[in-house]
Parts: C-alpha cells; sequence; structure tokens
C-alpha cells in the first residue's frame, strides 16, 4: 500500500506489467504464424487446387426489374425471358479464332465486338458481349461450344414495353449503367454491365425497380463451361409500380396529337395526379433500351422532331396569352385595376414610336378584366402590364410556378423563362427595354413555360389557389413484403391571392368557353372553362397563315378545368406550328374531358371540396405561418 | 513551461528505426490495394491514389501529434472526447449508412468515421485519468474509467460496428491491466465476466444485425450457410492458403481478383497480401508488425512518466488488437467482425488515427530525456 504512494515504484510495476503484455503477445503472434503455417504449407496444395486451377467462376445473376402498370393495373413495362451472350477471357486461348467464330454464329458488329473483348475488367468475370440473343442465335452456340472455350449462354431477363410508343416519355427506358453513374452513391452497388432506368420514372424509381443482383458460384471445366453449380445467391426482382397514369386518356391524347409535335397533360387538380402525360413525336423505349450502335444513336438524338425531348416537361415556349391569367391576378391583388374598371381597346396601343396590335384588327370596345379575359383583349392587358411593371409582373408569373421546377418525377425537368431586367442584365448582359414590358403583359418576347407549368397553374386556379405537385406514381409495391404502399400526394402552401380574385379569373374562364375565344371547347356532357393562348415564334407576319411555312407558324396552346363547380380534371394542350389555340387545341382539350367524364362518373370524395374542405385548409396554412 | 526548442537531444531521440517500420507497411498496404483493384473498372481516382491522399495527411496528424508536448495534447483529452461524443450522435442522426451499419459522415467527396478517432480520443481520456487520479480502491481503478468509456462505447454499438466496439473494450481491458489491477480485483473481475456472460451474450446477440449474426453463425458452424455468404469466410482461407510458400506474385491473386473477397481491399487486404506473396511474404509482414510493436513497448517502458507510459500502453494495445483479430479473422480463427489492419486496409479514418498515435509514441520517445517542468 505504501509504497505504491511513490509514483517512481508505480512506473516500475508498470513496466513489469509491460513485459508480460510483450510475452503475451510473442506468443499470439507465434499462434498466428502457426495458423499460417498451417493454411499456406501444410493445407496450401488444396486450397491451391480450390484457386489457382480456375475452377470456380462467380456469375451475376441479374434480377428482374420491378413491374410498371397504369393506375388501374395494366402492364406498361414488364420482362421477357432472353438469352446474353458472356466471354470468359481467362478461357480463351485464341482470341481471333473466337472473334471470327462469335462473327458467324452471331449478328454482331466486329469493331463492337473487339472493343467489348479489350475492355479493361477482370479476365476472370465474365464479361456481357451481346444480350437479346434470338432463339437460333442461342442455340447455335450452345451447339458449338467445344469450338468456343470461355463462351457461355445466360437466360436473363430483359425489359419489353409492351404499349410500345404509349406514355414513353413518362415510363422511359432502360439502358447499361454509365461510367457517371457508377460513380454516384446512388448506383454503388452496381457493376459495370447491369440495366437501370435511363429516362422517365425507369430512372427515377431505379432505387425501386432495380431489384438486387443475385451471385452463382460454380465449378467450370477446362473450358471455361459449367460443370456444376457450388452457391447461388438468387437475385431479388425490384419492386413493382403503380403510376397516375390512366392508359386510357394516354392512348386519347395520343391520337388527338396524331403526327404533330406537341404535348398533352391532363391531372387531377386536387392531387396533382398525372392521368395522362403525352408528348409527340415519341420514341420506342423497346428499340431504346437496346444496344444500339453510335450510329442509331445519332440519329434519335439529330432526329428533325427531337423524340427524345419530352415536350411536355423539356418543351419550352412562350405561354402568349395563357400568360393572362397570372396578369389578371397580378392586377387585381396589386389593385391596378379593380373588378369593375374598364379600359378602352381600340384595336391597338401607342408606346413610344411603336404600335402594338390587339390580335382584333377593330378592337374590343370597353373591356373590364372578365370581359378581357373572355375575349383575350391584348389592349388591357398592355395597359395592365405597362402600370405595373415588369417586376410585379415576374413576381407574379413566379408565384404561380413560372420559372421554377414543378417537382414532377421525371429528369432534367426544363423551367422555361420569368424575363425582368435582372434577368436580362446576367442572361444577355443587355438593359431592358421598356416595350418588352408590353410584350411579356401578353406572354410574348422572353417569357417561356412548359406544359406541366401550365398544367399546374390551370391546377391551382381550379383549386381554390392551394397548388399541388404533379405526380406520375401513385403506390410502388414492395416485392420482398408483398405490400403496396401508397405516395401520398403532396399539397403545396396556398398561394397568397385572394379568394375574390380567382373567383373573378374562375368566372373569366368559363366564360372563355361559353362565348369567349374557345367556344369550340363547349361541351354538352359537361362544363369547361378555359384560356386559349396563341404562341408567336416569328415576330413579323407577312401574309396569310396558309403562306407562312409550317415551321414558322404559331404554337397552339389551351389550358382547361372541369368541370366548372368542381374541378376534377385540368388538361393542357400545346400543339407546334398549329395556328391559334380557339381552333387547334381547344377541341382537343374537349375530347380529353368528355372521355374523362364518360370513363370515370362522377363519385362523391369522402372529404367534400369546397365548404368542408375549406376550414381544414384554412387551419393547415395557420399552422404553417406559425411554423 | 513549454519546451518549444528543439535541442539536439530531441533529434536523436526521433526513431528512424520505427518511422522506416511504419512506412515499409504503409507501402506492403497500398501495393495490395493497387493489385486488388487496379483492374476494376470505373473512373474517379484510383483507391491506392486515394490511400495515398489519406496517408499524407495522415502524415500531417503524425507531424502534428509530435510537434505538441503530449502533456498538452492530455490537458485537452476531456474535451476532444466530447467533440467525438457529439460527432458520434451526429453521425447516428445524419450519418450515411453503408451494409445497414450508420458509420460514416459524408464531407465532400469522402466520409470520415468518428469510431475511428474515439479509439485515440479514448486512450488520452484514460491516460489522462489513471496519470492524474489517485488510484485507490476499485471504484476509482475500474468502475469510474469504465463509466467514461460507456457513452463512447454505446454510441458506437448503436451503429452498429461491432469491430470499434472490441477495440474500445480491448483498449480499456488494457489500460486496467497495466495500470496494476491488483490480483483481488482482478480475480473479481474474471468471476464477474464470466458470470455476466450468458446475459451479455443474450444482449449483444439481440442488438446484432442479421449480417453480423450470420457472420458468427458461420464461425461456429460452417455448415450454417444461407446464401452463400460463409464464403467470404471460405474465400479468405481459401486465398491465404492457396498462396502456399512463395504467393502467386502481384497481381496473381486469383482470389480477390475474381471479386470472390468483397472487402479484398479494407478488411480483407491481408488476405490478398498473402495469396500474392505467400508464407515467405506473410513472415516479412508479421516481422514488420513485432518490430513496429517491440519498438513501440520500448517507448512505453523508457517513458519519464506515468502519463507517457499509460498512452504508450494504451496505443499498444490498440494496435495490437486490431493487427491480432484482423489477421486471425482473415485467417478464419475469429468470427469476422469489421476491424481494419492498421496502416494496410483502405480507409482515411483509420489511416489518420492510427499513423496519429505513431506519431503520439515517438513524441513519448522525444521528451523522455527532457526534465520535469
Amino acid at each position: 500500500m505504501s509504497e505504491r504512494d511513490i509514483p517512481g515504484d508505480e512506473l516500475r510495476e508498470l513496466q513489469r506489467r509491460l513485459t508480460i503484455l510483450k510475452i503475451g503477445l510473442l506468443l499470439v503472434v507465434g499462434l498466428l504464424a502457426l495458423r499460417l503455417w498451417h493454411l499456406q504449407i501444410r493445407e496450401g496444395p488444396y486450397y491451391r487446387d480450390l484457386s489457382q486451377s480456375n475452377l470456380t467462376r462467380s456469375v451475376v445473376l441479374e434480377p428482374a426489374r420491378g413491374l410498371i402498370y397504369d393506375r388501374n393495373g395494366v402492364l406498361l413495362a414488364n420482362n421477357v425471358s432472353s438469352f446474353s451472350l458472356y466471354v470468359t477471357l481467362e478461357d480463351v486461348q485464341d482470341h481471333e479464332a473466337l472473334v471470327q467464330k462469335l462473327m458467324t454464329l452471331v449478328g454482331l458488329d466486329e469493331s463492337r465486338l473487339r472493343k467489348k473483348l479489350s475492355e479493361r475488367a477482370s479476365k476472370l468475370i465474365p464479361r456481357k458481349i451481346k444480350d437479346r440473343l434470338t432463339l437460333r442465335e442461342a442455340a447455335q452456340v450452345e451447339s458449338h461450344r467445344l469450338d468456343l472455350p470461355g463462351v457461355m449462354i445466360q437466360a436473363e431477363s430483359q425489359r419489353n414495353f409492351p404499349t410500345g410508343r404509349t406514355a414513353s416519355h413518362g415510363i422511359g427506358y432502360v439502358g447499361e449503367v454509365s461510367a457517371d453513374q457508377l460513380e454516384q452513391a446512388d448506383y454503388a452497388d452496381l457493376h459495370q454491365g447491369s440495366i437501370v432506368g435511363q429516362y422517365g420514372v425507369e430512372v427515377t424509381y431505379d432505387r425501386f425497380l432495380r431489384g438486387r443482383a443475385g451471385q452463382k458460384l460454380i465449378e467450370a471445366d477446362a473450358l471455361g463451361h459449367e460443370k456444376r453449380t457450388v452457391s447461388v445467391e438468387k437475385p431479388r426482382a425490384g419492386d413493382d409500380l403503380y403510376l397516375t397514369i390512366d392508359l386510357r386518356l394516354q392512348k386519347l391524347a395520343e391520337e388527338l396529337l396524331g403526327d404533330e409535335a406537341g404535348a398533352i397533360v391532363a391531372l387531377d387538380p386536387k392531387t396533382g395526379e398525372v392521368l395522362a402525360l403525352a408528348s409527340r413525336p415519341a420514341f420506342d423505349p423497346n428499340v431504346l433500351s437496346r444496344e444500339l450502335t453510335p450510329k442509331q444513336w445519332e440519329e434519335f438524338v439529330q432526329h428533325e422532331g427531337r423524340p427524345l425531348t419530352n415536350r411536355a416537361t423539356q418543351g419550352q415556349y412562350p405561354p402568349g396569352s395563357i400568360f393572362k391569367i397570372a396578369m389578371a391576378a397580378a392586377a387585381l391583388e396589386t389593385k391596378t385595376v379593380e373588378p369593375s374598371t374598364q379600359i378602352r381597346c381600340a384595336g391597338g396601343y401607342q408606346f413610344g414610336r411603336r404600335f402594338y396590335r390587339d390580335w382584333k384588327a377593330g378592337g374590343h370596345g370597353l373591356m373590364n378584366v372578365t370581359q378581357a379575359l373572355v375575349h383575350s383583349c391584348d389592349v388591357f392587358f398592355y395597359t395592365a402590364g405597362q402600370r405595373m411593371g415588369i417586376d410585379t409582373i415576374a413576381s407574379y408569373a413566379k408565384l404561380f410556378g413560372l420559372g421554377s421546377p414543378t417537382g414532377i418525377e421525371l429528369p432534367s425537368e426544363r423551367v422555361g423563362i420569368v424575363p425582368s431586367p435582372d434577368w436580362k442584365e446576367k442572361a444577355r448582359g443587355e438593359q431592358w427595354l421598356p416595350g418588352e414590358t408590353i410584350s411579356a403583359s401578353i406572354g410574348q418576347g422572353y417569357v417561356t413555360v412548359t406544359p406541366i407549368q401550365m398544367a399546374s397553374l390551370t391546377a391551382t386556379v381550379a383549386n381554390n389557389g392551394v397548388p399541388v405537385r404533379p405526380r406520375l406514381v401513385r403506390a410502388v409495391m414492395d416485392r420482398a413484403t408483398g405490400r403496396v404502399l401508397e405516395l401520398p400526394s403532396v399539397p403545396l402552401s396556398r398561394l397568397s391571392v385572394k379568394p375574390d380574385t380567382l373567383a373573378i379569373i374562375r368566372s373569366a374562364l368559363a366564360g372563355v368557353v361559353t362565348e369567349g375565344t374557345a367556344t369550340r371547347a363547349k361541351s354538352s356532357l359537361v362544363s369547361i372553362a378555359g384560356k386559349t393562348g396563341t404562341a408567336q415564334i416569328a415576330a413579323l407576319r407577312p401574309g396569310p397563315e396558309k403562306d407562312i411555312p409550317k415551321k414558322l407558324r404559331d404554337h397552339a396552346w389551351f389550358v382547361s378545368y372541369a368541370p366548372v363547380e368542381a374541378p376534377r380534371i385540368a388538361v393542357v394542350i400545346l400543339v407546334e406550328h398549329m395556328g391559334h389555340g380557339g381552333s387547334a387545341a381547344a377541341p382537343l382539350a374537349k375530347q380529353m374531358i368528355e372521355a374523362f367524364v364518360k370513363l370515370t362518373p362522377y363519385e362523391p370524395r369522402v372529404v367534400q371540396s369546397g365548404s368542408e374542405a375549406g376550414p381544414i385548409l384554412t387551419a393547415l396554412q395557420a399552422q404553417e405561418t406559425h411554423d | 513551461m513549454i519546451d518549444r526548442v528543439l535541442d539536439s537531444r530531441q533529434f536523436d531521440s526521433f526513431d528512424w528505426r520505427f518511422v522506416a517500420v511504419g512506412c515499409a507497411i504503409l507501402a506492403v498496404g497500398v501495393l495490395s490495394i493497387y493489385s486488388v483493384t487496379y483492374a476494376q473498372p470505373g473512373g474517379g481516382l484510383p483507391l491506392y491514389v486515394k490511400q495515398l491522399i489519406w496517408i499524407l495527411i495522415g502524415g500531417a496528424a503524425f507531424a502534428i501529434m509530435l510537434l505538441f508536448d503530449y502533456h498538452q495534447i492530455s490537458r485537452v483529452s476531456y474535451t476532444l472526447y466530447v467533440i467525438v461524443l457529439a460527432l458520434l450522435v451526429v453521425v447516428l442522426i445524419t450519418g450515411k449508412t453503408s451494409r445497414g451499419a450508420q458509420r460514416w459522415i459524408p464531407v465532400g467527396p469522402f466520409a470520415f468515421q468518428p469510431s475511428e478517432f474515439a479509439k485515440l480520443v479514448l486512450i488520452l481520456v484514460l491516460a489522462s485519468y489513471y496519470a492524474r487520479a489517485p488510484r485507490e480502491g476499485w471504484m476509482q481503478r475500474v468502475v469510474l474509467p469504465g463509466l467514461i468509456m460507456m457513452p463512447g462505447l454505446l454510441l458506437i454499438l448503436k451503429q452498429p460496428d461491432l469491430g470499434s466496439g472490441l477495440s474500445f473494450l480491448a483498449i480499456y481491458a488494457a489500460m486496467l491491466l497495466v495500470v496494476g489491477v491488483r490480483s483481488k480485483a482482478l480475480g473479481i473481475i474474471l468471476l464477474f465476466s464470466l458470470m455476466l456472460f450468458p446475459f451479455a451474450w443474450e444482449m449483444m446477440w439481440g442488438s446484432l444485425h442479421d449480417y453480423q449474426r450470420q457472420r458468427i453463425m458461420t464461425f461456429v458452424d460452417p455448415a450454417y450457410d444461407p446464401g452463400g455468404k460463409g464464403y467470404q469466410a471460405l474465400q479468405s482461407r481459401i486465398a491465404i492458403g492457396s498462396g502456399e510458400l512463395v504467393g502467386k506474385g502481384l497481381y496473381g491473386g486469383t482470389q480477390s481478383q475474381l471479386k470472390f473477397l468483397p472487402e479484398g481491399h479494407t478488411d480483407f487486404v491481408f488476405a490478398v497480401f498473402a495469396e500474392e506473396w505467400g508464407f515467405l511474404g506473410v513472415l516479412v509482414l508479421l516481422a514488420l508488425f513485432v518490430g513496429l510493436i517491440i519498438l513501440s513497448l520500448e517507448i512505453a517502458y523508457t517513458a519519464k512518466d506515468m502519463l507517457g507510459a499509460l498512452l504508450a500502453a494504451g496505443i499498444i494495445a490498440m494496435i495490437c488488437f486490431c493487427v491480432v483479430v484482423n489477421i486471425g479473422m482473415t485467417a478464419g480463427m475469429f468470427p469476422i467482425v469489421g476491424i481494419p489492419l492498421p496502416l494496410m486496409s483502405y480507409g482515411g479514418s483509420a489511416t489518420v488515427t492510427t499513423m496519429a498515435a505513431l506519431g503520439l509514441l515517438l513524441n513519448i520517445k522525444r521528451r523522455r530525456l527532457t526534465l520535469f517542468y
């Protein structure tokens, strides 16, 4: 006890114990060495047999991707089994002979085959040379297997899209994981040659769809062919997706567009569920999911109609008169005009030295804001825009979601342009010209939007100022548990626009169809509200429409919702180079809405819209402001 | 108070043998990582280059630990411990999950693992505690230090990181032993651990993840092999065994090249090395590790005060434990718990921590001749 009080003694005691530690350590290392001697020297030949003679090969078992269904359970994407050809370089003795032999048996591009064979990867791991072999090709290779050391045919599932081009922009296509993707954390568990989504929900929901690869350990013979399976870790199939798309409406939308380039979006304004999302021209995902040659790729990318562009989310067009919805809200909210304020339209607006024409040559006469929307009077909005100034216009456009992504689950959504002096300074290094405010007031000039943004804006107006995020996937079915996970809709906070203002706009939009520019959308089945738009793409109009070459003609817009009293669907039509919205786009919307009403007869909602939803939403909003 | 002046005696005491052995092990590690990953596709920095970057950062940590007097470092040990505990909480909340465990905090393109740093900080805290405390009675000798260790241990096990948790316990146990648990106390501890073992086992087993249970079951019963996962252990043994006397040569490791060893560059780097360099290479590597530890023990032995000796003992315990358990598990002697091989396995946090610990060791040696102040 007393000796411990002297530090020196304690240190000496510690040193004594260190010596014990040293002896113990040497003993343990000695044991390790003994064990390693046992493994490497005594049992070495046995383990060498297991490994050095390359008896075993590991083969990746690709998982089947999850299936994709429409909202009613109609199959949109599945897998069909097919054969893939693999080569294990370690087992190939004569490179040249293999190339020649494969060329005669299987339809292969020689330079691509050589490239695949020289790719930097382990010689011991089978590399995929070709997928989707025909039955004949597979049989040919199998019957020549003695002449083809290191060649292996593996049955795998391949992506298949039974509906072909239908809804191809929403569903997307798949392809081999790229080097860039492999760098990302989301793709960390994949390997070269894995199939992943490359477009549409196939890519945004790839995490669910992809499943997990398995592994098979085989004992190979001297030619590298499977002799015996050592162990199998089964692949796990991916989760299934249920889209919000209604295939029947989707097909109708695509038929309505026909051969014209354009986009149609239909969604439920209450939930944001996208019922149809059509973009023409389309691509065949079955073709794109195959391995394309660089030349084929070039054809797709450089195709004049740009089929790989999803016009609904990536096409950016001037909104034309649709922009007047946001303008009317801005003018009323800022009290630039009162509901009763009248402005005289005499067919044009003089500003400086330039005369801005109204689309109606003689003018509309005296107009209040409702009438101006119904008849799409340009002069009214020129005047209102001039009074408000571009910055106010821009802030209201942004309030309605312009210039930002809607958040739909599709890759590379574009956002369009909300022009302002700041924007012009940054983007072009030029000063804002006063006249540009006037063009912007009727949605021409620099303003651009995407059809999905317009669908979101229309839904917001129809939904009493409460925006929802458009969405394409309704539910995910977990393969492991069989449980269906319903994805909730994403309500956003109510726009800070007075209910009165929106009521005026809604009544005007109803008037557009009953007596205004879109009487061609009038339906005997259901009341429709809407707004026409014409996106000018060439500033000057030298003569009558039919003389203008087609690619310089205006784009036709129509946004709509129905029924007017309790909206259940919002439809946006954009047809490129088809002229006026009222004549080219409005009738298509009518057909979409009528089809929807026939397909889904009205069912009363559990939570009534209108009065009962009102307090809940107000309460939610109050909560938000407190947060 | 602070001996900032580097006099000639301090330079003399800079142990070049120690540094040379450490560098040799680092070089062997980089070579093995290079060998196992060179044929793997994918752009970006190759892993061995990343590991070299880590070694550079580790070199900086080594230099920093060498620069300050270890008494100064020990003075901030409790602060460091609180910071590490905070990081361990952060990792549980926002950390990156990999293989069912949440261990990493992403920083830019890299991710660091606070549980690695925690080991070194635990050594600092326990050494400072024992160097200062009166060390009377089992309460102060055993229970209090145990309570100090507990929050860190629990946070690490929560991740769950069984390997780092066991390292924590090993450090604690080693410090207890060298500080001198009186034989009576030692007997009591042994008795208690024996009695508590069934309960502890039950608790541990319940808190384990499926893959960990599988690993342990694979150890206990090699035939227990759902989904072929037990192949990791077998493949590691095949890799080592098939290396035989002289090995298969660089890149010749068919086992690792085949990707039978999923962690060939990290936890199973020893198997890669043993396959490619054979038993002779293994003996050289073991000699290097033994050399490093003998030199470290010398430092502990000649330390001028309790703090120095205790720090050295803790660091030696940490390195020994990792080396023995890692090699033991790759050779099929222990169950597979995720413990990296010090200075060889790929991994930033572990490399930097180990190199900082070596810097601290050399610091203790450097100052053994300076006078008390």
